[in-house]
């Protein structure tokens, strides 16, 4: 096919191609200068010369963020946070699409329109914020967890891959006097991995990225997740008694810290995101598929 | 007779419960969780039309002035919601005007690519910045359009200009907070595009050939045609959202500097509710945009239908 192409066609094609590497450096390069940043002298970054290759090259600002424990904690915190919240998450998830599969349940319907109704018309930040303080939930860290474990957009992509398993497998199963939940374990969910494993990334990604539910209900910073810390940080390193206060000590490091400290936040989705890659466009075309 | 069919019936219920009562167990903590953390604060709505008091519940709470209607009126006469109602249309207004053409455009470029292994890496790579979170994003925006020290202005510098104020004009903070929006979704949201292409008979394109059709025309007669109810589709979603604010974004970009911009419906809740604790007055903002967001839902979609298109339901 390529051979045939005419001459032109083939320039088009490079032209097509060379536009295409314009929005891969774009992607790319801020994130190349953070890094440069983050390794360079704050002389040679004050002075405007640090682009996307480190100048005067060190890693003090790695060794000031590795060494406090305020990082590290909430980099651990993150991590376990995330992972609760996941299980939980997909847990909801499949407890409410399963069942809602079974034609023949009655009161499907209205549970269904009960649930669909919350993704048009929600009460609102303050009546929720009223309903955790009511809860007594307010700086707890479940509070992180329970008012989003259940998405209805997820549990809608759930169930439309359930309706994608033939009835006629349960319905065998259910003559050999297998019962709902066992169909769910044996059949339905084995079939189902690649969807799981996409729905999980998806509440993971949701959770490490989510910052307004800890600034709207968590007075605690012990219990703040990581990209809170990170907006307090930024937000605070521009002005030096804040800065103080958060524990930053040597003012002159402050900008290649606030770059140490992004990329501390970034690298563990740069590094988890090649791997899992294909399971998250595969939840995309999901999506698109559900309408 | 009838006690047969009475007993018939009774036996059909039994065994009913019998196979599926482990469903409506299953069911419990879903329904359950709709219903305190969905349904019961729509009861706290009733706090728009009420005096707000820590120490009443709301049931007790005197009914406002105004016939119940009293904050609405001081949240339009309030000048920052005003404000906050402006900066939600013109951001969200920009966005699509911006934001939504651009992953078509980056889509049919994509599917134009004629080397397979080298599209694969270009898409691995600009699905990337959708999987960072906004803080993210705003501190790598603060860094790369630092004033003295960030690379684009250190570049423009050494081309003899003036460095921009990308974060702290207001007009540049507005064209920076649309780019971002791009820079973020501009790979991702071309997903969906690229799954409708797939879908366009390739007969189409063979046909057009033999018409002697070239690349672009192939583009404007098959490619978008077929894609045409995606797009549709995605434009009645985002119409329908014209009103409503994300709060992860502005909050996270914002500074004190562009406040008179930045300031959407979401952080004014934010900080006249949870911060300021005028509960009366943000619960009744909340509502408005609640109701807006779903005229305009409906509105958007009874359009398209209008128009011969498949609408969102």
């Amino acid at each position: 096919m390529a051979s045939i192409r005419s001459r032109g066609a083939r320039i088009v094609d490079l032209i097509i191609a060379a536009l295409a590497f314009v929005a891969v450096l774009i992607c790319l390069l801020p994130m190349l200068h953070v890094l440069a940043r983050s390794l360079s002298s704050s002389e040679a970054l004050i002075r405007g010369q640090v682009t996307f290759w480190p100048v005067g090259f060190n890693i003090q600002a790695y060794k000031f963020v590795l060494s406090d424990s305020k990082y590290t904690w909430s980099l651990v915190w993150t991590i376990i946070l995330t992972v609760i919240y996941t299980l939980a998450a997909m847990t909801m998830t499949v407890l409410a699409a399963y069942p809602l599969t079974y034609e023949k349940l009655k009161g499907r319907r209205l549970i269904n329109l009960m649930i669909l109704f919350t993704m048009y018309f929600n009460a609102g930040m303050i009546p929720m914020y009223l309903l955790l303080k009511d809860l007594g939930l307010l700086n707890k860290p479940a509070v992180l967890v329970i008012p989003n474990v259940l998405s209805v957009f997820n549990m809608i992509i759930m169930r439309s891959f359930f309706y994608t398993i033939p009835t006629s497998l349960r319905e065998s199963a259910e003559i050999d006097g297998a019962s709902p939940v066992m169909i769910l374990t044996r059949i339905y969910l084995p079939l189902s991995k690649p969807v799981l494993a996409t729905l999980s990334l998806f509440y993971a990604v949701g959770r490490w990225n989510g910052y307004s539910d800890a600034l709207m209900f968590m007075n605690d910073r012990r219990y703040h997740p990581i990209q809170l810390l990170l907006y307090n940080i930024l937000k605070s390193i521009t002005s030096i008694d804040v800065a103080t206060l958060e524990g930053f000590r040597m003012p002159g490091l402050n900008e290649t810290i606030q770059a140490a400290t992004v990329m501390f936040a970034t690298v563990p989705i740069l590094l988890v995101y090649p791997w899992l890659q294909k399971y998250f466009i595969h939840g995309a075309t999901l999506g698109a598929i559900k309408e | 007779m009838a006690t047969v069919l009475t007993t018939g019936r009774a036996r059909k219920a039994i065994n009913y419960i019998r196979s599926y009562w482990t469903l409506y167990v299953m069911l419990a903590l879903p329904i359950a969780f709709f219903v305190i953390f969905r349904y019961i604060p729509m009861s706290y709505i009733l706090i728009a039309f009420k005096k707000y008091s820590l120490f009443q519940s709301i049931w007790e709470m005197p009914w406002a002035d105004n016939y119940g209607f009293e904050y609405f009126i001081r949240a339009f006469q309030n000048r920052d919601f005003i404000n906050a109602v402006r900066n939600t249309l013109m951001l969200n207004a920009l966005d699509l005007l911006v934001g939504f053409p651009a992953p078509i455009i980056f889509a049919l470029l994509l599917n134009e690519l004629v080397y397979p292994r080298y599209k694969r890496f270009v898409q691995t790579v600009t699905y990337m910045p959708y999987f960072l979170s906004w803080i993210i994003i705003a501190g790598m925006a603060m860094q790369v359009f630092a004033p003295n020290t960030g690379v684009v202005n250190v570049f423009l510098r050494r081309m003899g200009y003036q460095p921009i104020p990308f974060l702290n004009d207001p007009t540049w903070w507005v064209v920076t907070y649309v780019l971002l929006g791009v820079w973020k979704h501009l790979g991702w949201n071309t997903i969906i595009y690229l799954a409708a292409l797939t879908g366009i008979n390739p007969e189409l394109y063979e046909a057009a050939e033999i018409d002697g059709a070239n690349r672009w025309q192939k583009i404007r007669y098959v490619t978008l045609p077929g894609i045409r109810p995606t797009i549709i589709t995605l434009l009645i979603l985002n119409l329908g959202q014209i009103l409503s604010s994300d709060f992860d974004r502005p909050y996270a970009l914002m500074n004190p500097l562009v406040y008179d911009v930045s300031n959407v419906i979401a952080t004014y809740v934010y900080t006249y509710g949870i911060r300021g604790l005028q509960f009366s007055l943000t619960t009744a903002v909340g509502l408005f945009q609640s109701v807006v967001c779903v005229i305009f839902l409906f509105a958007a979609n009874a359009l398209a239908k209008k128009y011969g298109e498949r609408g969102v339901w």
